[in-house]
């Protein structure tokens, strides 16, 4: 499967440190939220984007391996902002709780994001596509609401239960926390 | 300022020389906390290069200006730059050519002694991956035993003193380092030995080596005699030469002895290093030299970069020769074992002729430390 990325970086045939030097320049063009797919055949560039994205404070997504050709995923990120910002919705629920429950797990962060790993049977809708696929939820059913942090799920709940979804909830701590089963799609 | 380009001899000699030197090593944290160049009076600072992208302002404080300063990373592209930068900041200082790439692959010969009738006995110290390999030499004819990869330096070596390779042993199948002992036998027609019960699964013929092997290097006459002391492996066979040096593969270091798990066999091979190190070595005499094929850490290292020490002295001095209780020292020796060295079963597989790897892959496979000792 082709991971979806918002930008895509060629980096093949540079050897360190320039992978991470264009990384990094790609990375100012980007908005906050999109993802950089880097193309490269360094294998050093693995170890080091990873530590890089940790230190500036990106979401490192991973590394699928084509033959000779690394392809790893980043999201932006500002942690002053997005991340750590107020979650409002006020039903929320475990990580934990969503596995005994019938209803369906809805992981809205970006589809690199989900490929990489989610949760067994989650539905995936991007947070920027939701409102255009509103209508593939059924008003009915439990919907839980998961993403990496509990911020981008939060938002998404909040646009659900103004669209007239009742059985909403906030999956808290979301996927950073999460100790399960994990699905890949790479 | 200039950037000054410095080769991985020139780090040996500042090694070995018990120079001082500052390291910047521009690696990741991980990489280097696992495995780094490591010098007597050497002083570190780690920041990884991603994180001077905007500027090396933030280190300069930390960077003296009263000694050698040289910048490392894996390869070299990024300490090139880092180095450029701080250049750029009015600093003077050099980067390692190749990185710790080149610093794993370096051997230099440094001569252990004299042996009778003119002879001499070379060890081959390869500093960054602590690699230890020898060269028996007497009137135009030579012994190599437990040679790395890089085959070149032992046939150039040969050549600049005019001396025929006749013997190449291995003390056992190797697992955390690419024997050259057969590419060596290979190009100048020399014999190769190995220690039959080690090369079950080889897949290339070769000569055995067992108990009570005697081979004569030169006119001379040296005698390298094989005495068979397994643990680290079942086939590990130690040499005695010239009545001197006594060679112990990986069976016992300066300050460590062996590991006997690396074939997957801990628990089967404890008697047997038991036996070798307390028994065996017991029974020889303590004036012998001996002369291992690996070092932990460069205190191991003699004044003058050797690798060696009377065998009394470890007898008196070695922990691991010093375990009275059976029980403590089968403990000692299968619990808490070091991590395992990287990629060691395919370095076993490459030993066999299983499998032959690229240069690079080779290369990749032997990165990181040594691991085959048990303190």
């Amino acid at each position: 499967m082709v991971v979806k990325a918002d930008v895509q970086l060629d980096a093949k045939g540079l050897a360190c440190p320039m992978p991470i030097v264009k990384t990094k320049k790609a990375m100012n063009e980007l908005v906050e939220g999109q993802v950089l797919e880097v193309q490269a055949t360094d294998k050093g560039s693995k170890a080091d984007l990873a530590a890089w994205a940790n230190t500036v404070g990106h979401q490192y997504i991973g590394t699928s391996e084509v033959g000779d050709i690394l392809f790893h995923y980043i999201r932006k990120c500002n942690l002053e902002t997005s991340e750590q910002a107020e979650q409002t919705f006020e039903a929320t629920i475990s990580n934990e709780e969503i596995l005994h429950r019938a209803g369906l797990i809805l992981d809205v962060r970006e589809e690199a994001e989900y490929a990489f790993g989610h949760v067994p049977g989650a539905k995936s809708i991007p947070m920027g596509d939701l409102e255009a696929r509103m209508k593939e939820l059924d008003m009915n059913q439990e919907i839980y609401v998961i993403c990496r942090t509990g911020t981008r799920s939060d938002m998404a709940a909040t646009m659900l239960a103004k669209a007239g979804f009742k059985n909403v909830y906030n999956v808290l701590p979301g996927m950073l926390g999460w100790t399960g089963e994990l699905t890949k799609e790479l | 300022m200039v950037v000054n380009i410095w080769t991985a001899a020139d780090v040996a000699r500042k090694v070995i020389d018990n120079k001082e030197l500052f390291i910047l090593d521009v690696r990741n944290t991980d990489a280097f906390e696992d495995w780094k160049i490591d010098g007597h009076k050497f002083d570190y600072l780690n920041i990884p290069y991603f994180e001077l992208l905007d500027g090396v302002e933030e280190i300069l404080p930390q960077i003296p200006t009263d000694r050698d300063v040289l910048v490392v990373c894996a390869k070299e592209g990024s300490s090139i730059m880092i180095a450029e930068m701080l250049s750029d900041a009015g600093l003077t200082v050099g980067y390692l050519a190749g990185g710790m790439k080149s610093w794993s692959m370096y051997l230099e010969p440094i001569k252990v002694g004299d042996l009778s009738g003119g002879g001499e006995l070379y060890q081959f110290v390869r500093l960054g991956k602590g690699c230890l390999s020898y060269m028996v030499v007497s009137e135009g004819e030579a012994a190599i035993i437990d040679a790395v990869r890089f085959t070149d330096v032992f046939t150039k070596f040969a050549k600049e003193k005019n001396i025929t390779i006749k013997h190449v042993f291995d003390t056992h199948l190797h697992a955390d380092h690419i024997s050259g002992g057969r590419a060596i036998a290979a190009a100048t027609g020399a014999t190769y030995y190995l220690p039959p019960k080690d090369a079950e699964e080889v897949v290339f013929d070769y000569a055995p080596l067992e108990d009570g092997l005697t081979v004569k290097v030169g006119a001379s006459q040296i005698d390298v005699g094989a005495l068979y002391s397994p643990g680290h492996t079942i086939g590990s066979t130690s040499f005695i030469v010239d009545g001197k040096y006594l060679l112990t593969g990986d069976i016992l270091f300066i300050d460590s002895i062996g590991r006997p798990d690396l074939a997957g066999l801990a628990e089967d091979w404890v008697a047997d290093l038991r036996e070798s190190l307390y028994v065996r070595y017991r029974a020889l005499a303590e004036d012998l030299i001996v002369c291992p094929a690996h070092f932990m850490i460069i205190d191991e290292l003699n004044e003058n970069g050797t690798v060696s020490k009377r065998l009394g002295d470890l007898f008196a001095e070695n922990h691991g020769l010093n375990v009275e209780d059976e029980e403590i020292f089968r403990s000692m020796v299968t619990d808490n074992l070091p991590p395992q060295p990287n990629a060691y079963q395919e370095i076993r597989h490459v030993n066999m002729g299983k499998i032959t790897p690229t240069d690079e892959e080779q290369t990749e496979m032997e990165i990181g430390p040594n691991r085959c000792a048990v303190r």
